[in-house]
């Protein structure tokens, strides 16, 4: 456990992947085998089951440094997290330990349906002989997610860097179905479970955002533009009779779309297509609110098959006839794709359309129609282009439209967690409905360090009450707010709620009588519906 | 009738008539320590501790008209007795003690309990009223003994150099830069910034025995920085002279690295929780040996602070003041040096 302490310790002090990397490979040098599973696991997401509640560990944490609950509460806000928050707080640790990684997690894994005292004992016994960093490891092993900037490239870009195995296939092994209790470290990074399971994915190709001028880019001819669409990016996998769906946070989600069962009937074997997850209705896209309604459900109704029906909308070709087909250019993968779902005209899967423009100027006009069908911009992709894996820079760039932006100001704010706990530095925004404001959305980012202890200093001069660690303002100064969608919301006194809000920037020159009404936003509403 | 109140200059004691680290001008400033939230330019006179006087002297002013006392002395004004205790914060930090008709109050401004190593170590000091910061005053707040900080140091400054990296340590020039100076100094030579240097020198003059270092100038050269440990002032942390460096990494030094959302928002290559305040175990201490019966409690999270020290049974009593701002004064007045420099 002291050497993954060590590993999370150096992966957050650099900010630079290549340090990043070179921690990791010396962690895969030196490291035990079973560790290095478990390591691969948690990176990725593959998270033991909770043998406990997080309440529980707090309550114990609570109980044995005789902390009040409030105080405890107060620290939590402005640590931030769970476990780092029971780490600092515990006294120092009276032994120490020199179990490994893997042995933790096991003896966690036993304590699956012992009662709560046996359970206790163990936990506090832990804590009395792991530092700080070693039990904010511990506590998150129980409750928590390794959210420590380590992208699924970074890691295998370790483990290739570390092994001399290509890293695509190191990539397609860990994307697969593997159990950490039971592969080896060898067995899981040669991919020896892959080639017996049907479903395994490929790693979405990704692109970055399109920030110099398209003009740039050289001839258009030699780029393919679609629409970029917002749902959710799938994959489709169909192999020995066997049909699957992945979501591009690498879940199987194959239960929650039966309209796309169909296709287990109607595509060869050994193929798998790249697309998107929309709502979609007589070949129309609709509004991501309405997918929505489709996402994370155990069961689906009738009314919920009929109000959000859902449709793929087809951008790739990954695997043909069971071979990889990713080396080839995209204008060959296109034109097979064309060949083989051309056929499906009747049912919800369809090809993504090319857009045919001969000019920039024409793509840059039709790009500003992307709303009206709710698309969020448009791909470029090169024409001779590999599907690489991940993000690469060059190949395949989104040109996004500009976000929705409203004018609000700001009524409530508070402090932030860590070094921002002394700053005012997440605020409420609200409209103007009639007489009243009403609040429509919070955020927190997008101001520089100067702006933000300017805000601050307004709040603690024009705070005109406080409850808890909100301070309620006088509705002065305005912003003007950036989001991606709108939808309508009941648990939002307003009756919508935005997307992805943030402040795009402070409207100094704005007072607060000029900020848009309720009403703006309910005819924003209905007109994407 | 109670021996200090908060008005808006500052807090002031009405039996004596003058006031401890006012923020706005006024006749007499009995004056804590030498950071710019605690003693402001344009009083007419100065109390603070021997040690003190040169600091802001150099900081402020040359025409300033200072009086000064040594830990233990003490000075009557207006029937008030005033001496000087140690508060371990920095070089010359004083916690001031008041005495009027057997009433006393003790106003310890910024302060630590751990013995730095160069600064007159905290002694308690008993009394009716306490004046104390909070800045730390949550219980996730509890320092490690500065022997292992500092090894932390030492460490990542030696890897650094076997890997060509340049360690940059960010400091304030006041205080925290002396305190690593004094702690790292050993066969790999200290580079300061200017800043630093000018107030090494006037406190060295004052009889302090501070460690040789190096000032940085024009002529020194990437390849001498990159192995050693170059210290600079907050100011400079986003500098361009930073980037230029031989592969630089930057380590903060602040109490505010204890946390890990912290240290990413601060986006520095590594960070140690190394403060000049008390941690939570520190404030207590420190409050109960005072014996206090009402504390008030200044900057830093005062909320939580002063809730529990009434729930502990201590009367406590949150003051708003302009305290704990010592990071933009402090960078204006190091980014006025470094323009100067130029």
């Amino acid at each position: 456990m002291k050497r993954f302490a060590k590993l999370i310790q150096q992966l957050e002090l650099s900010n630079k992947t290549n340090d990043k990397i070179a921690a990791l490979v010396d962690y895969f040098n030196y490291a035990d085998d079973k560790d290095k599973v478990w390591v691969i696991a948690l990176f990725t997401g593959k998270k033991p089951k909770r043998p406990i509640k997080s309440a529980l560990l707090k309550y114990w944490a609570i109980d044995i440094t005789e902390t009040p609950e409030w105080l405890f509460a107060e620290s939590y806000a402005n640590v931030g997290d769970l476990s780092e928050t029971i780490a600092l707080l515990l006294p120092p640790a009276e032994n120490t330990s020199d179990f490994q990684l893997h042995k933790w997690v096991e003896d966690l894994h036993d304590l699956e349906g012992k009662d709560d005292e046996t359970k206790k004992d163990f936990i506090l016994n832990a804590w009395n002989k792991l530092e700080t960093q070693e039990r904010f490891i511990f506590n998150k092993l129980i409750s928590g997610n390794f959210r420590i900037g380590v992208s699924n490239k970074m890691l295998v870009n370790a483990l290739a860097k570390q092994s001399s195995l290509d890293s695509a296939q190191i990539m397609h092994s860990i994307m697969g179905k593997w159990n950490p209790y039971e592969i080896t470290f060898h067995e899981l990074i040669n991919g020896i479970h892959v080639n017996t399971d049907n479903s395994w994915p490929y790693p979405f190709c990704l692109a970055y955002a399109l920030e110099q001028e398209p003009e740039k880019l050289g001839n258009l001819s030699e780029w393919q533009a679609e629409w970029k669409w917002d749902g959710i990016r799938g994959q489709i996998v169909k192999r020995n009779g066997e049909l699957f769906i992945w979501s591009r946070g690498e879940e199987l989600v194959t239960e929650q779309f039966p309209e796309l069962h169909f296709m287990i009937d109607v595509l060869p074997d050994g193929l798998v297509l790249d697309g998107e997850i929309l709502a979609v209705q007589d070949k129309q896209v609709l509004s991501f609110s309405t997918l929505q309604q489709r996402l994370n459900r155990k069961t689906i109704n009738k009314k919920q098959l009929e109000d959000a029906p859902i449709g793929f909308f087809v951008y790739d070709i990954l695997e043909y006839e069971a071979r990889d087909f990713r080396e080839e250019p995209l204008s060959v993968r296109r034109k097979t794709l064309e060949q083989l779902i051309g056929g499906l005209e009747e049912s919800p899967v369809m090809i993504s359309p090319v857009i045919n423009c001969s000019t920039w100027e024409e793509l840059a006009d039709l790009r500003q129609t992307s709303r009206s069908i709710n698309s969020e911009g448009i791909m470029l992709k090169k024409r001779t282009s590999h599907y690489h894996s991940g993000r690469k820079r060059g190949d395949w760039w989104k040109w996004k439209i500009n976000p929705y932006t409203v004018d609000a100001v700001m009524i409530y704010a508070q402090k932030g967690s860590g070094r921002r706990a002394n700053f005012f530095t997440d605020y409420t925004f609200a409209v103007r409905d009639g007489e009243n404001l009403v609040t429509i959305a919070k955020a927190y980012s997008g101001l520089t360090d100067k702006e933000i202890k300017e805000v601050n200093s307004f709040v603690n001069r024009n705070a005109i009450e406080k409850f808890g660690p909100v301070r309620t303002v006088k509705p002065e100064l305005v912003f003007e707010i950036a989001f991606e969608g709108i939808a309508e919301s009941k648990r939002h006194k307003a009756g919508l709620a935005l997307r992805f809000p943030r402040i795009l920037r402070w409207r100094k020159d704005k007072k607060a009588d000029e900020i848009n009404t309720l009403e703006d936003l309910r005819q924003l509403l209905q007109s994407t519906l | 009738m109670a021996l200090i109140e908060f008005t808006k200059r500052g807090i002031y004691c009405k039996q004596g008539d003058f006031y401890v680290d006012p923020w706005w001008p006024v006749d007499y400033a009995v004056t804590t320590h030498g950071h710019s939230d605690h003693v402001r330019f344009g009083n007419k006179y100065y109390l603070c501790h021997t040690l003190t006087k040169p600091i802001i002297k150099r900081r402020i002013s040359e025409d300033l008209n200072v009086e000064t006392l040594e830990y233990g002395e003490s000075i009557n004004r207006n029937g008030v007795n005033i001496s000087f205790f140690p508060a371990g914060h920095i070089i010359g930090s004083a916690q001031v003690r008041l005495e009027y008709k057997g009433e006393i109050c003790v106003i310890s401004g910024d302060y630590k309990i751990e013995d730095d190593g160069i600064t007159t170590p905290f002694e308690p000091v008993k009394c009716h009223s306490f004046v104390s910061e909070s800045t730390f005053g949550l219980p996730v707040y509890k320092w490690q003994k500065q022997e292992i900080v500092f090894n932390g140091i030492k460490n990542w400054v030696n890897d650094n150099i076997n890997q060509q990296k340049t360690s940059v340590l960010i400091a304030y020039s006041l205080g925290k830069a002396q305190r690593l100076i004094k702690n790292l100094a050993g066969d790999t030579p200290i580079y300061v910034h200017n800043s630093i240097a000018n107030l090494n020198e006037v406190i060295i003059e004052a009889g302090v025995n501070l460690p040789n270092t190096i000032r940085i100038t024009p002529e020194t050269t990437k390849d001498e920085l990159q192995k050693g440990i170059v210290i600079v002032p907050p100011a400079m942390r986003d500098s361009r002279w930073i980037k230029n460096l031989s592969h630089p990494v930057t380590g903060i030094c602040s109490g505010w690295m204890q946390v890990r959302a912290h240290r990413r928002w601060q986006s520095a290559d590594a960070g140690f929780a190394l403060s000049d305040h008390a941690d939570w175990p520190g404030l207590m201490e420190a409050i109960t040996a005072t014996g206090a019966e009402k504390v008030y409690v200044t900057h830093g999270f005062t909320a939580a602070f002063s809730r529990f020290l009434n729930d502990e049974g201590i009367e406590a009593a949150e003051v708003l003041t302009k305290f704990g701002q010592e990071d933009d004064e402090e960078n204006k007045v190091d980014l006025a040096e470094q323009n100067e420099n130029k």
